[in-house]
């Protein structure tokens, strides 16, 4: 079957949704998407962040479509135009969907430990307005403690049912969903039990915004501090494919890999995700790397650096060794050279 | 026009080995030329001033010590978000957070907190950068005269919390400065 997107054509299966066709191509026109997430059936259509604009239905019925549709859960038609970034209609959808989500949302990415590598952060950035006009009470829940491994912020939350889809997809029996209709809807356990499942950990890597993070790194670090690498170890319960998040020879955080669309590439255990925080465990591949414009690449040389040579005396660009110690750090003992009097 | 005769700088003069005049010769027109420019200068406005007893005032954007401030209840705004130590181009300053518990929400604003916050001065280059990035108006350039103390070990100039937060009296000062 035969798309054009933005101008650029391709030949897809029949079954294909649109946004699956856009992210063949890639590029600019690939939509965004909050909810929609490929290795999860039934996920997408919540959030209506990738909302296209149809030109040409089909070969068969040229008429345009009406209203704008949701790409993710739309199938390809053959001779089908597409019109995404493209369009003024739908970049100004795109605007007052952003501005939907963040109604609600806290502002308080500065003790997120989302921040830098948050879909609703990438979103607001690149299709989003700059200003609020909701000036109401943002609505607030209590805090839930879903047990040690995972931090349930349920202020953040967006709704967009990635979770819920991991619990059930993955895990054997569901033990948590969402409650309440409307304004009032949230992701709980129902009964506050703690998710002892050998996969809820994915529930982390899944979640498009800060509702959901590793309890076992909150508060360590910033993501863009930390120096990602690829590593992987011999697991029994999965494949054991990993990304470790280090700070000097410290493992503060371990996820699955994730793709340019934020999609882990493989789901992990929770042995590997919580437990394994030696780097004697791993089997670090090498650095691991990022979209251009990613905070994350912040001090990140994933390109082996040679040390610059300097015909000069020996000692004169580091200093004496008793000159050289490690500044900032709280168990260097402070040595007073104050001269005695 | 040709390259020789353009004067780019406008200040371009033709010079002449021309024999001088007697009355240029014995000079008394150009001293009492020299002289009258002395004599106008006696009576201008001195451009200097005597240091240590006056001071000049500082421009408005003068840049001095970092202070991490408190809101007007007394806690700290900083909640170690990084973006300091992110946009720091001296890369001076470190952190480390932690959690709030509960019977410190009188001492801490927000959830999270700075519990190490250290800018290294010799590294800082007063850029205010610190200043700009941060979302919660925590970090500030403040108009101090001293910037540091001179002192002879490295270590002294690893300015902790201790030296950078606002000290209490000042912000309750400040408080009721505004609710008065």
């Amino acid at each position: 079957m035969k798309v054009t997107i933005d101008g650029q054509e391709i030949d897809v299966e029949p079954g294909t949704t649109i946004l699956q066709a856009a992210r063949l191509i890639g590029g600019e026109s690939v939509p965004p998407a909050m909810c929609y997430y490929s290795k999860l059936k039934g996920s997408g259509g919540k959030c209506r962040c990738c909302l296209v604009e149809v030109s040409k239905g089909s070969e068969a019925d040229p008429r345009p479509m009406p209203k704008l549709m949701a790409s993710c859960v739309t199938g390809v038609m053959d001779g089908m135009e597409v019109k995404s970034i493209s369009s003024p209609r739908v970049t100004e959808a795109r605007k007052s969907v952003t501005e939907f989500l963040l109604m609600n949302h806290p502002l308080d990415c500065p003790v997120c430990d989302q921040a830098g590598e948050c879909d609703l952060q990438n979103l607001s950035y690149n299709h989003g307005k700059e200003l609020t006009r909701f000036h109401e009470e943002k609505r607030t829940f209590e805090p839930e403690d879903l047990g040690n491994n995972i931090q349930l912020h349920m202020n953040r939350c967006i709704l967009c049912y990635r979770c819920v889809y991991t619990a059930e997809q993955l895990t054997d029996g569901r033990v948590h969903g969402v409650v309440g209709r409307g304004d009032h809807a949230q992701i709980s356990t129902c009964v506050s039990a703690a998710i002892e499942n050998e996969y809820s950990g994915n529930m982390i890597d899944v979640c498009p915004v800060g509702a959901l993070t590793d309890k076992t790194f909150r508060f360590k670090s910033r993501v863009w501090f930390n120096k990602p690498f690829t590593a992987h170890r011999n697991c029994d319960k999965c494949c054991g494919k990993t990304t470790l998040w280090m700070f000097g020879n410290e493992i503060q955080r371990v996820t699955a890999r994730k793709d340019e669309y934020h999609e882990v590439e493989e789901f992990i255990c929770n042995e590997c995700r919580f437990d394994h925080k030696d780097v004697k465990d791993w089997v670090i591949e090498g650095p691991r790397k990022f979209e251009k414009f990613s905070v994350i690449n912040q001090n990140n040389y994933t390109r082996k650096l040679e040390p610059v040579q300097i015909h000069t005396e020996k000692q004169i660009l580091k200093g004496r060794e008793q000159d050289r110690k490690k500044i900032s750090m709280v168990d260097v003992p402070v040595i007073d050279n104050t001269p005695k009097s | 026009m040709s390259i020789e005769t353009v004067s780019l700088s406008g200040r371009k003069k033709q010079v002449a080995n021309k024999k001088m005049t007697f009355a240029e010769r014995i000079y008394i027109i150009a001293i009492a030329k020299g002289m009258w420019t002395t004599l106008k200068h006696m009576f201008k406005k001195k451009v200097t001033i005597s240091y240590p007893e006056q001071t000049r005032p500082f421009s408005d954007v003068y840049r001095g010590r970092h202070m991490l401030m408190r809101d007007d209840e007394g806690r700290e705004r900083c909640t170690a978000c990084g973006l300091c130590a992110l946009s720091c181009p001296a890369e001076a300053i470190t952190m480390k957070a932690a959690e709030r518990t509960a019977d410190e929400k009188h001492l801490y604003r927000e959830e999270k907190y700075a519990e190490i916050y250290e800018i290294n001065m010799l590294r800082c280059i007063f850029c205010g950068l610190c200043e700009e990035a941060c979302p919660k108006q925590a970090i500030y350039l403040t108009k101090s005269k001293q910037i540091v103390f001179s002192d002879t070990s490295r270590e002294s100039f690893i300015f902790g919390k201790e030296e950078l937060v606002m000290p209490l009296e000042m912000a309750i000062k400040n408080t009721q400065k505004t609710q008065a």
